[in-house]
């Protein structure tokens, strides 16, 4: 990894917009990836996630607005500092596994013999070592993207971009994935990716972005985004009525022989208090704090938490 | 600049070698020299088919003293002139008309001569006898005088320079470095259209524009394909030279170039580059456009058609040193490297060539700029204005 300081935030766009005809795919957005963190951009497909990661890294320029990447605003300054996993993978077909890895470090300035040295090494220790030497046309589609996805850190950048990183992998794959994020971000490297996966996003990111029909809905931690809807309460009492019922919020739902409600603003203890004077005969009391899938439906809507399962089922089937 | 040669030069060395160390770039570098092949496992029977006498054969339908002196005649006059200067001669009967015997399907003659030697007839088809009268005339003349037909003898004075003969010679060698330019150029420069197709298709552009300037990608696979041409010149050329050194006959000798023979092939491969990247750089762009190689393969012929258009531009005023269609053949971008070689063939001033070369790469770049410009706006998507785009630095 280049040894200069890093800025506090590797990737910042304010007011981006990026429309293709009438279509705005990045609608006014402002985003600031703080340095050394795990950043997911959490959407469904067609939300806006590849067109906002593109416009970021400088393959294309915005309309309006403007961008930094590493505290440059020219994005392709910045080449060497950073990896970049497209979402469409691509890798030439006749090339051997190290030389694609190898070639992919040359291309953001590695020299071709450490390149070569390094990605045998990343391959051995992944247990591709047998594969090195093969054509990518003889690799699976997991080896081939595990090697595009060596070339995006072969050079060691300061900050990685994985465009939905997880998609085609199965899960023992992901599950390396995962660990290999973490790893990067331990080295202190900054890892921005998007996916519409939202358990990923949910067990690696430190901060997301929900994005839905270009625009960014929220803008902060998992914990953040759980902490806009309330916890969930599901109580369950012997008695089914009696005066405690009024200290009850007014939206519970009684189901299955239990309520249901959101955690009252003024916290749980006067509900508890009404509950043992008015000797409801508490049996169970649990409270649940909301997913990030939750949080999702709530911050991005119903319609774009839909699209999103879709789009997963869809992937699976594939 | 350093960065954007770095990586481009990234880029060639990946296209260069996948080109050269791929089993077709034999077929490649041997495509030429099977037509050559060819001609040595047919060279027999094109032969026989160069010696069969295709001259004209006249009948003689004239009394035989007449036929013996017109065939005497025939014989000192192509002693002077050589076989192939004068029809051949065959002797026919008298009877029938030489009308009738024309007219048989058996006819071996084109035309024939009746009459007698001072006053002969000759009967054919009006073509015929307009192309042949003169040689008949001739060969009658030679047949009246007979003996009193002196042959003059011409006293050859030699001379070691002849500024006709070498003007003549280097306007020669200034259309063959011409055409050979343009054939290596149409040959290998066609290839470039469909040079991006294997990076869209395999979605590898992605990877390659979000590391690396465009203008970069374009330069370097300009650069790899020079390179493979290079190489492919370098065998064919080497192949050519050796064929040459163990046909040549003793004493044959090249006519010199105005700027001499080093300097003149330095130029040619100069300006076979610039044809090369001109003609490239704008295939490049033209190409990169294409979704397809079937749409590729459509663009394929009208880019032919444009660059035989140029070839023809610049062939026409190789003769016409100094006059304006000269001067435009060298202005214009795309001629003027096939303008430039005539001209060094012909003229001596070299300052006319740093020049034209400076003018040339002026354009490679701009085509290359253009070519960037309308692949970002085209194929990535990319917003700006096409001013702003036409002048952002390469990293953007």
């Amino acid at each position: 990894m280049n040894g200069a300081p890093q800025p506090t935030y590797a990737v910042e766009g304010h007011a981006v917009v990026k429309t293709f005809g009438e279509f705005r795919a990045v609608d006014g957005v402002d985003i600031a990836v703080p340095a050394g963190s795990i950043y997911g951009i959490l959407g469904p497909n067609g939300a806006g996630k590849t067109t906002l990661l593109r416009t970021l890294l400088g393959i294309i320029d915005p309309d309006e607005g403007h961008r930094t990447l590493l505290g440059d605003p020219a994005p392709l300054r910045q080449a060497r500092n950073v990896g970049y996993l497209p979402e469409e993978r691509g890798l030439y077909p006749s090339m051997k596994a190290f030389e694609a890895v190898a070639f992919m470090g040359a291309l953001r300035g590695l020299p071709l013999a450490i390149g070569r040295q390094r990605a045998r090494a990343m391959l051995e220790d992944y247990g591709m070592g047998a594969s090195a030497e093969k054509p990518i046309r003889q690799l699976s589609k997991g080896m081939a993207q595990t090697v595009q996805l060596f070339g995006t850190i072969v050079h060691e950048p300061q900050l990685i971009v994985l465009d939905e990183p997880f998609s085609g992998l199965d899960a023992f794959n992901q599950g390396k994935l995962e660990s290999l994020i973490r790893e990067q971000a331990k080295r202190g490297v900054t890892v921005l990716f998007s996916t519409h996966v939202i358990a990923h996003a949910e067990r690696l990111c430190e901060r997301i972005a929900i994005v839905a029909g270009g625009r960014v809905r929220f803008d902060g931690t998992v914990a953040q985004a759980r902490d806009r809807l309330r916890p969930q309460v599901r109580l369950r009492t012997r008695l089914s009525d009696g005066s405690w019922r009024r200290a009850l919020p007014p939206e519970t739902v009684a189901e299955d022989g239990a309520w249901h409600f959101a955690m009252p603003q003024e916290g749980i203890e006067p509900l508890l208090r009404a509950l043992l004077d008015g000797n409801a005969g508490i049996e169970s009391l649990s409270i649940e704090r909301p997913g990030l899938h939750d949080a999702f439906v709530a911050i991005a809507g119903e319609a774009a938490a839909r699209q999103m399962q879709d789009d997963q089922v869809r992937e699976q089937a594939a | 600049m350093r960065e954007l040669m770095r990586a481009a030069f990234v880029i060639a060395r990946r296209d260069f070698t996948a080109v050269v160390l791929s089993r077709t770039f034999i077929f490649f570098l041997l495509g030429p020299l099977f037509p050559i092949i060819i001609g040595m496992a047919f060279g027999g029977l094109g032969d026989k088919i160069s010696k069969t006498d295709l001259r004209p054969v006249v009948g003689l339908a004239l009394p035989a003293q007449d036929a013996d002196r017109m065939e005497r005649a025939h014989d000192r006059l192509t002693a002077r002139m050589g076989a192939e200067a004068l029809p051949t001669l065959r002797r026919v009967p008298l009877t029938p008309a030489p009308r009738v015997q024309l007219a048989r399907p058996n006819a071996a003659v084109v035309v024939i001569v009746s009459g007698s030697v001072a006053r002969p007839v000759v009967t054919g088809q009006p073509d015929d006898i307009k192309r042949l009268e003169g040689d008949i005339s001739l060969i009658a003349s030679a047949a009246l005088a007979e003996r009193s037909l002196h042959m003059v003898h011409i006293e050859p004075q030699q001379v070691s320079t002849s500024v006709g003969a070498q003007t003549q010679g280097r306007l020669i060698i200034g259309r063959i470095a011409q055409i050979v330019i343009f054939f290596l150029t149409i040959l290998l420069a066609g290839m470039i259209l469909s040079n991006l197709v294997e990076e869209k298709t395999n979605k590898i552009i992605e990877i390659l524009a979000a590391a690396v300037p465009v203008d970069a990608i374009f330069l370097g696979k300009l650069m790899a394909m020079l390179a493979m041409s290079f190489v492919g010149i370098f065998f064919w050329g080497s192949t050519a030279f050796a064929v040459f050194l163990a046909l040549k006959a003793p004493g044959i000798s090249l006519p010199e170039p105005a700027i001499g023979w080093p300097l003149f092939l330095m130029l040619a491969v100069i300006y076979f580059g610039m044809a090369y990247t001109l003609l490239g750089s704008l295939f490049l762009g033209i190409g990169a456009q294409a979704a397809t190689v079937r749409e590729v393969q459509t663009l394929n012929m009208p880019v032919t058609m444009a660059q035989m258009l140029i070839f023809f531009f610049a062939t026409y005023a190789v003769d016409k040193m100094g006059s304006p269609p000269e001067i435009a053949a060298t202005i214009v971008p795309f001629s003027s490297p096939f303008a430039m070689i005539a001209r060094a063939a012909q003229v001596d001033a070299l300052w006319p060539h740093l020049l034209a070369i400076g003018w040339q790469m002026i354009w490679v770049a701009l085509i290359i700029r253009i070519g960037v410009l309308l692949f970002r706006r085209h194929v990535l998507k990319s917003g700006g204005g096409w001013w702003k785009q036409l002048f952002r630095s390469a990293t953007g």
